[in-house]
């Protein structure tokens, strides 16, 4: 607006933004502070809030639970194969829908999208005997394969916005120089794509670490990721805040950072193109 | 080129999808395999009569309307303060898009036990400091308190997306208003209201879609219980068919459920391929 702000005004607004912002975070900061105390200091009464001593045995009890660093690394493997394996599916296909596109073109990104819109409880059973069957139950790669095709949609949605972003005419241009497609797709194409497909990647790892539905019901031991893993301490375990709080805090610490820095990217996935 | 991804998406929508059908229409338990026998509609007309069934549309109905109304009034408003000039806007964002990224199982167990927990949680301890009984969150109203639980994880999405819609707002057409005397309320609900209708649907919609299947939040927390009362249509489902083992009846319920949510996903592809024209 033109006319100048009163700065009592925009302090105010300030205040009120910074005090629902806090309100709104505190679950995740009180739960990063926590990990940080003994078991009796976290449940004492009244709370402590930041001058208490700081220790990291909670951490040292979790890591001692041996399964922890399996959990951790099958969430990796999960998040990332199923990233790497979906932008393998999803880059051919993008590119020929931004680039070469036909009739059919939108008519295909539509029914894509839409298979995301399945409710997988409709297709719980036949996953879960599919994979019985063919011994994919508790394993990495079972685990890979759904989250891939259930992400599917979302990265080759991506990935055609961004492509369709790149102007034409420079590949064009680098034709009538004499490049050959290779050498187009390569020197051209790629790092005009890159900072989409290294978007979507973000995106999508994100979404496949917090995937609950299926990583808690197609695994059990072997290949179970971190969203079991918390699950586990549901109960007694879960009284004992401190241990709580500092598996919590490992789970979701990586992926907050993350997020932080994929925000446009959320609103460009996770709304189709329906919001700009 | 797209035929990979192509032939991949319609293999994971016709084969599973087939079997689902394929097996609500038989009587199949997993603990009697071999013994299947073709019962036509009969699971359907279970699944539908079965009390269990009305009591957990009502609860999904809650539970998505619950979350609907408090992340949209919330997500509003909360568009609109950061939206305004402030001090640090980049950091209230970060701080208010956090929960979203939180996984599902933890942000449950957060809330169940270090919040919510009736004896050593901080809601009972600030009750308690107040001179009031603390209230026993998960025994007195546990789909509430799933309720609550999911607002807080989709608070920060409905924000998000109103935030970007409202950035996207034409300040050239509000400070000719404003010059033209119109007032702030007067501004919003003719030119902010109109243009955020359309990021409202959006969000209503997309949400409806992943609140159908709101699962670890629940097995998590209560398992559906105490008896049925926080057990939604997803829930119920995945009772049915891996825990009763028993497959026909699971599938039924299967079916409904992606009934319900094609209703809505009908409604979201008519307005997405509205904006792919654009």
């Amino acid at each position: 607006m033109a006319r100048a702000i009163s700065p009592r005004r925009k302090v105010l607004l300030s205040a009120l933004a910074w005090t629902i912002g806090f309100l709104i975070f505190f679950p995740i900061l009180w739960t990063f502070l926590t990990s940080f105390k003994t078991e009796e200091e976290a449940i004492t009464s009244p709370p402590s809030f930041l001058f208490f001593d700081w220790t990291m045995s909670a951490y040292e009890a979790v890591q001692r639970r041996s399964d922890y660093f399996k959990h951790f690394m099958n969430s990796v493997v999960i998040s990332f194969g199923s990233t790497l394996l979906g932008l393998a599916i999803a880059i051919p296909a993008a590119w020929a829908m931004a680039f070469v596109p036909g009739k059919q073109t939108k008519n295909i990104l539509m029914w894509m999208l839409s298979t995301k819109m399945l409710p997988p409880v409709g297709v719980l059973i036949p996953i879960y005997l599919l994979f019985r069957d063919t011994g994919l139950l508790d394993t990495r790669t079972g685990l890979v394969i759904v989250l891939t095709l259930i992400n599917l949609p979302i990265i080759v949605w991506m990935l055609y916005t961004y492509f369709r972003e790149i102007p034409g005419e420079i590949l064009e241009a680098s034709r009538m120089d004499g490049a050959s497609l290779m050498n187009e797709v390569v020197y051209v194409l790629t790092p005009m794509a890159l900072p989409g497909i290294a978007s979507t990647m973000l995106l999508n790892v994100i979404l496949a670490w917090n995937e609950a539905f299926w990583t808690l019901n197609l695994t059990a031991a072997k290949a179970a990721p971190l969203t079991q893993f918390i699950a586990s301490f549901s109960s007694p375990e879960g009284l004992f805040y401190a241990k709580l709080s500092a598996a919590s805090t490992m789970a979701i610490a990586p992926i907050i950072i993350l997020g932080w820095f994929s925000q446009k990217q959320l609103v460009r996935g996770m709304t189709f193109g329906a919001v700009k | 080129m797209m035929s990979p991804a192509v032939l991949l998406l319609l293999g994971w929508m016709l084969i599973p999808l087939g079997m689902t059908l394929y097996f609500s229409l038989l009587r199949y338990n997993l603990l009697s395999p071999g013994e299947e026998s073709f019962t036509g509609l009969q699971n359907y007309k279970w699944f539908l009569t079965d009390p269990s069934f009305m009591e957990s549309i009502y609860n999904t109905l809650f539970l998505v309307g619950g979350v609907l109304i408090i992340t949209v009034i919330g997500g509003t408003l909360l568009a609109l303060l950061l939206d305004q000039p402030i001090f640090g806007q980049g950091i209230v964002r970060v701080l208010v898009i956090a929960p979203f990224f939180v996984m599902p199982t933890v942000s449950a167990l957060i809330w169940k036990n270090m919040f919510m927990n009736p004896v050593s949680g901080l809601f009972a301890q600030l009750f308690n400091f107040l001179g009031l009984q603390p209230f026993d969150f998960f025994g007195q109203a546990p789909l509430a308190s799933i309720m609550a639980i999911v607002s807080w994880q989709w608070l920060p999405f409905a924000t998000l997306i109103l935030l970007t819609s409202l950035q996207s707002l034409d300040g050239e057409q509000q400070e000719a208003a404003e010059m033209d005397g119109a007032g702030a309320l007067r501004r919003f609900f003719y030119l902010t209201a109109p243009h955020l209708a359309r990021a409202v649907t959006v969000v209503i919609l997309i949400q409806t879609i992943f609140l159908l299947s709101i699962f670890a939040e629940i097995q998590v927390t209560t398992n559906g219980g105490p008896g049925i009362a926080s057990t939604n249509l997803t829930y119920l489902v995945y009772v049915q068919s891996l825990l009763q083992y028993d497959v026909g009846g699971g599938s039924a319920g299967g079916v409904i459920a992606i009934i319900l949510a094609n209703i809505v996903a009908i409604f979201l592809m008519w307005m997405i391929g509205k904006n792919l024209d654009a």
